[in-house]
């Protein structure tokens, strides 16, 4: 039962991040109907920028609280990702908005490899240690255990989700993102500019991706320029899991997410086992005894999960679990 | 067709004869060109051995270490005048990068086979040399890397492919043997990174681990980019192994020790030779310390004091890893000449097949696969974010450095 709990902390964790990430994507989506693959390495970018920041922090000596110099790392971040967001908007989707779909999907694919190896030119093809100075302290709860990491994460987790949730629907710039993302047109005959809208969607996109790429780089201890990618796709995932274009959707499709995988990745060889199972276990005595195993699938069906549960949304739910304007819009 | 022949074999006769003529007129000299002091001793001749590592990109650094091993072996064969076939031989290394990329390996392989290397020393990466023996193969060119460890090199039944450290099946068993006599252990756990180096050295610990009678968990995996290992080692926990065995590279095993710190697996945990490097330290931080790995082949620290005392003088530095077997592959190279009195590959290939020779990295002869027989192997831990040597296993038995430096001291 301990396992079965921390393996349900350790789910909440990355679905933490994932609906994050996922944010960026359904909220560009949901404006312009693009999926801007790109983001993915929008957060790497993130953690390199902070890795870098952090480092040069720990360097100098100063006598800041390692928390605070985790907290600036985040804070330089931010801005670095925003200009990288409105930069992708400008350059590489604003040219394509009226082009055929297919077309600003290349360009985004594009955009995720130029930066994939701007990241390479910048920090190298090794792997970096993400500095590691918050004291990580680890809190029982029911025999689990839960880091500080962890807390931290998923409480910034939901104070960011908060605070979107109010922006879009408490102000007035929340108002004209939602109007846009039912029709920009129409949005725009009634006064909206909506470039603008557009250009702050992708920002603010952006500007979440940076936390949750310090948010990885801490909690797994590792930054390289690849780590965008998987991420990316996984979070893309959470978002369609939701119902793409839905903000509610994406952190629930996330959180979901990641307990699927965790609890995936935690008990598929056991649920996989032959052994275990009865019928199958009497055809396969000689490789089964003395505790013997035959297993199907392993943990290195962690990343597949992701996919699973997309195929299996796109087959059986295509509009996701809290998502109408797909069928609103067909 | 007939008179296309006919005409070609006419004019060929003719230029044949033609040319008979020019030199028969020539041949008689000038009396003043006769009398030209005759070279007494016939011209040095150049010849090229070839190096590949990656010298640029994550591990350059290994790559330089590589080649200055070679280099330094060739400068002191050019030092001491050696004579191939009654003129002096001079030897040249020509030095290629592969950027530790298999496409780009064999395009250099092509490239030194072009130059007319006789001989080629590496490449750094299995991933790289076990395509591009196959073009020196080709070539009939002998090579002998000092670093690859992934048994198919051997296994492919190339005549002229040599190496001189050891194999991953002998790695495997090494570490494994290690684990068992220091944790003693009746629950293991062994994780892989499903690439051919990670699940081939993780299968070769598992099988050593049953043999013993230790029971040996499910395997578990990632891939070679996991870096969240959380729900995986969570899992693990729950079993309580006694040892964790994984067979991986630095950038995966690092968050995987620190994660596995983290969630408070008090398990005894070992690495193969791809993430024994001090890299660990600095992706794990504190939760490297302890940590057991192994390399195939001796230490650096415990290479010839002559090699590493040249090696410091030449360049400046100390060697870091594997250049002491680059020294020894190319000077088993040279050997091979000098026996054979030729550098004409196909003339000193047999030779180097059965030579023996006492090198930097100790006694070195081949078997019929052309690997090196009674490899060490080297058992590290990790003290003070260092990687740093418990004991060098040799002939099956553990010996700790100073036991190694006596042995060979003795010889």
């Amino acid at each position: 039962m301990d396992i079965f709990i921390q393996q349900l902390i350790n789910g909440l964790t990355t679905g933490s991040v994932y609906a994050i990430v996922a944010l960026g994507y359904t909220m560009v989506y949901g404006v312009i109907q693009l999926i801007n693959f790109a983001h993915g390495e929008v957060v790497m970018i993130g953690a390199m920028v902070a890795f870098t920041v952090i480092m040069a922090l720990v360097g100098m000596n100063l006598p800041i609280p390692p928390a605070l110099i985790v907290f600036i790392g985040a804070l330089a971040a931010i801005p670095v990702c925003m200009a990288i967001g409105y930069l992708l908007e400008r350059l590489a989707y604003r040219p394509l908005r009226h082009a055929p779909r297919l077309a600003p999907l290349i360009t985004a694919i594009g955009m995720s490899i130029i930066l994939q190896h701007l990241a390479l030119l910048l920090w190298g093809r090794d792997p970096r240690a993400f500095p590691q100075i918050m004291e990580n302290v680890s809190f029982a709860i029911g025999g689990a255990a839960i880091s500080t990491v962890q807390i931290a994460i998923i409480l910034l987790s939901v104070a960011m989700m908060a605070g979107l949730t109010w922006f879009v629907y408490r102000t007035k710039f929340g108002i004209a993102m939602r109007a846009a993302a039912e029709d920009v047109r129409i949005a725009a005959l009634m006064g909206i500019d909506a470039n603008r809208v557009i250009a702050a969607t992708f920002v603010i996109g952006a500007g979440l991706g940076a936390v949750a790429g310090v948010m990885v780089g801490t909690y797994y201890g590792i930054a390289h320029y690849t780590m965008g990618f998987t991420l990316g796709l996984k979070a893309f995932s959470a978002a369609v899991l939701g119902g793409i274009g839905n903000i509610a959707g994406a952190m629930a499709g996330g959180i979901l997410l990641g307990l699927v995988e965790a609890l995936g990745t935690g008990y598929i060889s056991e649920i996989s086992d032959l052994c275990h199972w009865p019928v199958v276990s009497g055809w396969l005595t000689d490789r089964c005894a003395d505790g013997g195993n035959v297993v199907l699938f392993g943990s290195n069906y962690q990343d597949v999960f992701a996919f699973l549960v997309l195929i299996l949304v796109l087959v059986f739910r295509p509009s996701g679990l809290l998502g109408e304007r797909v069928a609103e819009r067909a | 067709m007939n008179t296309a022949v006919k005409v070609l074999s006419l004019s060929v006769a003719t230029a044949l004869a033609l040319l008979g003529c020019g030199k028969k007129e020539e041949a008689p000299k000038p009396a003043a060109l006769a009398a030209a002091p005759a070279p007494a001793a016939p011209l040095p001749v150049t010849i090229k051995i070839g190096h590949v590592g990656p010298l640029t990109g994550g591990i350059a650094h290994l790559g330089k270490d590589n080649e200055n091993g070679a280099r330094l072996a060739l400068d002191e064969a050019n030092a001491a005048g050696i004579k191939l076939g009654g003129a002096p031989a001079k030897f040249e290394l020509i030095a290629e990068d592969d950027q530790a990329d298999p496409k780009v390996g064999n395009t250099v392989a092509q490239k030194l086979v072009d130059a007319k290397v006789v001989g080629v020393v590496g490449h750094l990466n299995s991933g790289t040399t076990i395509p591009a023996s196959a073009i020196y193969n080709q070539a009939g060119i002998p090579m002998i890397s000092g670093s690859a460890t992934n048994p198919a090199l051997t296994e492919q039944g190339f005549k002229n492919v040599f190496r001189v450290v050891g194999r991953d099946d002998q790695q495997g068993p090494a570490v494994a043997n290690y684990l068992i006599a220091v944790a003693k252990p009746k629950l293991a756990a062994v994780i892989d990174d499903a690439t051919a180096y990670g699940e081939g050295l993780a299968n070769e610990v598992e099988k050593t681990l049953k043999e013993a009678g230790v029971k040996v968990l499910p395997r578990e995996k990632g891939t070679d980019k996991t870096s969240d290992w959380k729900a995986v080692l969570t899992k693990l926990k729950g079993k309580k192994p006694d040892v964790v065995f994984y067979g991986g590279m630095d950038a995966t095993g690092g968050p995987l020790l620190k994660q596995a710190r983290e969630l408070k697996i008090n398990a005894t945990f070992a690495f193969g030779d791809g993430a024994c490097t001090d890299k660990m330290a600095e992706l794990a931080g504190t939760a490297a310390e302890g940590l057991i790995c192994s390399q195939a082949g001796i230490p650096v620290q415990a290479a010839g004091k002559k090699f590493l005392d040249a090696y410091k003088a030449k360049f400046g530095i100390d060697p870091i890893l594997y250049s002491p077997f680059t020294y020894d592959a190319a000077w088993l190279l040279i050997e091979a000449m000098k026996k054979a009195d030729s550098a004409d590959p196909a003339k000193y290939l047999p030779a180097l097949q059965s030579i023996q020779h006492d090198g930097a990295s100790g006694h070195i002869e081949f078997d019929e696969k052309g690997d090196r027989k009674d490899a060490e192997m080297t058992i590290f831990t990790m003290k003070d974010g260092k990687v740093t040597p418990l004991a060098i296993i040799k002939g099956g038995k553990s010996l700790t450095l100073d036991e190694y430096a006596a042995l060979s001291a003795a010889k």
